[in-house]
């Protein structure tokens, strides 16, 4: 009992936060920085740590009401609120409205000397100062290192570190001091020998020229946390991490269908599309087709009055919405109308966790319901495949849990297995449609079936592709005892199969001809025959009826001869006659 | 040190102190000594600058203490962060020192009443 009662309170005890509001860095330090203790952030030199420790002040004075209080040591107040306006903060307008207050502290080697005893009691009182002033919850020293550069007592100086610390910690202040990464050591002072509650560390690496910035969360005293490095990103927005994969697999699903843009195709797919939501993966050789069916899927979207962001890594806007005219798709109206939009981009442009995060950053943005990335492939161009395989799990994460309907197209690049993409992502899209060519009689023609589609009837056919100048169409391939024919080899074989077709058409009807006129022949004979038996009966009936007349004439001559020959004889019987 | 000041007549302000030295001179060294409340580290400081002053700049220097307990906004003029900090505003440049003045050489030079060696 009193076991259970303990462990409950562990649990509701756990370490309270002070949330950063930076995209990422909160679900990564499961909520914020440890509230009323010091964090350390620690990095090389343009790191960002300046950066972070600004935002998380700014962002804890707008959107979670604590005032903060910034001792900088090495630029000026207009210096940062200069920094930090390009990235979207308006810290003058926040000091006026005493929600900041910006100290610059300078430290002048050249101006001091040092003789005997002293204390940071002034620094102390300068901040204890700033934070009664507006009430602070945060604190943010910004490199307090410097001071290591100004004094020269080390022994005064860590004193009264470790005094300013726990001062802080008394105060309940959440503290934020960054320090300048130190060689082979996490700061060039020590600085984490003060500061042990949570260490955060900033990195910035140049892989083959692209440049990524990493961070890792060192130590985190008393909380779980993400242990791994996370790509952040410094741009117009400020700053974000983001997770290597997400958190979780807990995005909603739904049971809504949408179609596909290609009536045919719809009726592949269980007769009713896509599922609302779902990632769905287009690959194939070049030329057959990928595009066309993104634009396809777009165009319906957009004619249901969704959004869709289109991000197109190899064709400028303008000249996609001219190839997909030619196959009288009129994309042109739904990007005047706002309904779509595209972001087009060489992938090489800049590095894969840029990418992702300008793909977020648009996402968030604009809102699509439907995003359209044409190809994956070309971001292992900016990255290596690895980093490109991650990148585009995050992204399709991401996606899912906004409920957005991701539509993938991939090159295969001929010489390997074809249905396999080279970014791998095959296992985690939900459909999968495979395009490729049929080369046959000296020509090649598209073929395109469904190799898979999660949780839906789909077909196992095999159709042909026709793109045409109303757009694209599936048809039935020819699947005969000469195997599968597409194209003119499917028209010839067809014309061969009609003019068969018209050969034993012609024969029927020959021998259809032929039966009537054996039929009419035989009832013709079967007509004379009756007539002769008729003849014959007639005559047979005639015949007997002559007989008989000869028969009573007979019979009346014998009378006549016998009354006339024996008359006496034939007395009696005469008489007995007449009587 | 801390018995001796102990022994001492007991000062009602370091700044009444002070005061009561102002002698008015053609070149007068303007002297601020920033203190955080009376410690005897400030007590120290500010007998030790007396002490100095009086042996090197007779009736030519005006002390002025800022007790940054009182008055904690006019830490950042001078960008205060050690205590005690004495500031030499006249004549120029603008020196500080830092500590409790105990080495009257140190002090001397960071004053620039002496050559450093």
């Amino acid at each position: 009992m009193i076991k259970a009662v303990k462990k409950d309170n562990k649990e509701r005890r756990s370490l309270p936060k002070a949330p950063t509001g930076i995209q990422g860095l909160d679900e990564i330090t499961a909520g914020g920085f440890p509230r009323g203790r010091p964090t350390l952030i620690c990095g090389s030199a343009g790191a960002g740590k300046t950066l972070l420790a600004m935002e998380f002040m700014i962002r804890g004075a707008t959107e979670y009401n604590e005032p903060g209080v910034f001792m900088a040591f090495e630029e000026t107040a207009s210096e940062l609120a200069q920094n930090v306006r390009s990235l979207g903060f308006d810290l003058d307008e926040l000091i006026k409205e005493k929600k900041v207050i910006v100290d610059f502290v300078r430290i002048e080697r050249s101006e001091i000397d040092e003789t005997g005893d002293y204390d940071l009691e002034g620094l102390f009182i300068r901040l204890g100062a700033a934070i009664d002033a507006i009430g602070a919850k945060r604190v943010v020293l910004d490199t307090i290192e410097n001071l290591f550069a100004g004094l020269q007592n080390q022994g005064i100086l860590r004193a009264e570190l470790r005094r300013l610390f726990r001062w802080l910690k008394d105060k309940g202040m959440t503290a934020v001091i960054t320090a300048e990464r130190g060689d082979g050591v996490l700061t060039r002072n020590g600085l984490e020998e003060y500061v042990s509650d949570c260490v955060i560390l900033l990195d910035h690496r140049v892989t083959d020229q692209v440049s990524t910035r990493r961070l890792r969360i060192v130590k985190y005293r008393g909380t779980a946390h993400g242990i791994n490095e996370y790509p952040f990103l410094i741009d117009e927005d400020g700053f974000s991490v983001l997770p290597v994969t997400s958190l979780g697999l807990q995005h909603e699903v739904s049971d809504e269908r949408i179609s596909s843009g290609v009536p045919r195709l719809d009726t592949m797919l269980g007769g009713e599309g896509f599922y609302r939501g779902t990632t769905i993966l287009v690959s194939g050789t070049a030329g057959t087709g990928k595009t066309s069916l993104a634009a396809h899927f777009v165009d319906a979207a957009c004619r249901r009055g969704e959004r869709c962001l289109y991000f197109s890594f190899e064709e400028s806007p303008g000249q996609l919405m001219r190839n997909m005219r030619s196959i009288g798709l009129n994309l042109e109206q739904w990007s005047k109308k706002n309904l779509l939009r595209f972001h087009s981009s060489r992938a090489t442009f800049y590095g894969l966790e840029m990418h992702l995060a300008v793909i977020h950053r648009v996402v968030e943005n604009f809102q699509p319901k439907i995003v359209v990335v044409d190809p994956v492939g070309s971001l292992i161009q900016a990255g290596n495949m690895r980093d490109a395989h991650t990148m585009l799990i995050r992204l399709i994460d991401f996606l899912k849990q906004r409920g957005v309907t991701a539509f993938l197209t991939n090159l295969s690049s001929g010489g390997e297995a074809l249905e396999r993409t080279n970014v791998e992502i095959s296992s985690i899209v939900d459909t999968w449609l495979f395009t490729r060519d049929i080369e046959l009689n000296g020509e090649r023609n598209r073929a395109l079936y469904v190799l898979k589609s999660r949780g839906m009837a789909h077909s196992n056919q095999l159709r042909e592709f026709l793109l045409t100048p109303k757009g694209v169409d599936l048809l039935d391939v020819y699947v005969g005892p000469e195997g599968v024919l597409t194209g003119s080899s499917r028209l010839s074989q067809e014309t061969r199969e009609k003019a068969a077709a018209l050969v034993r058409q012609q024969e029927a009807d020959r021998r259809e001809r032929e039966r009537a006129r054996k039929r009419e022949a035989l009832e013709a004979r079967i007509a004379a025959l009756r007539k002769e038996f008729e003849v014959e009966e007639h005559e047979a009936e005639t015949s007997e009826d002559q007989n008989a007349v000869r028969e009573e004439l007979m019979a009346s001559d014998r009378e006549a001869m016998a009354r006339s020959r024996k008359a006496d004889v034939t007395n009696g019987t005469s008489k007995k006659r007449r009587e | 040190m801390a018995k001796s000041r102990k022994s001492q007549p007991e000062p009602l302000s370091l700044q009444e102190i002070a005061d009561k030295n102002e002698v008015p001179a053609d070149d007068v060294w303007e002297l601020r000594l920033y203190v955080a409340g009376q410690t005897p580290r400030s007590l120290a400081a500010f007998a030790n600058l007396k002490r100095i002053c009086e042996e090197h700049l007779p009736g030519r220097y005006n002390i002025e203490v800022v007790d940054l307990v009182k008055h904690p906004q006019l830490a950042a003029g001078d960008q205060i962060l050690a205590i005690p900090t004495l500031v030499r505003k006249l004549p120029q440049p603008l020196r500080k020192i830092v500590g409790d003045l105990r080495d009257t050489e140190r002090a001397l030079v960071g004053l620039q009443l002496r050559p450093a060696k």
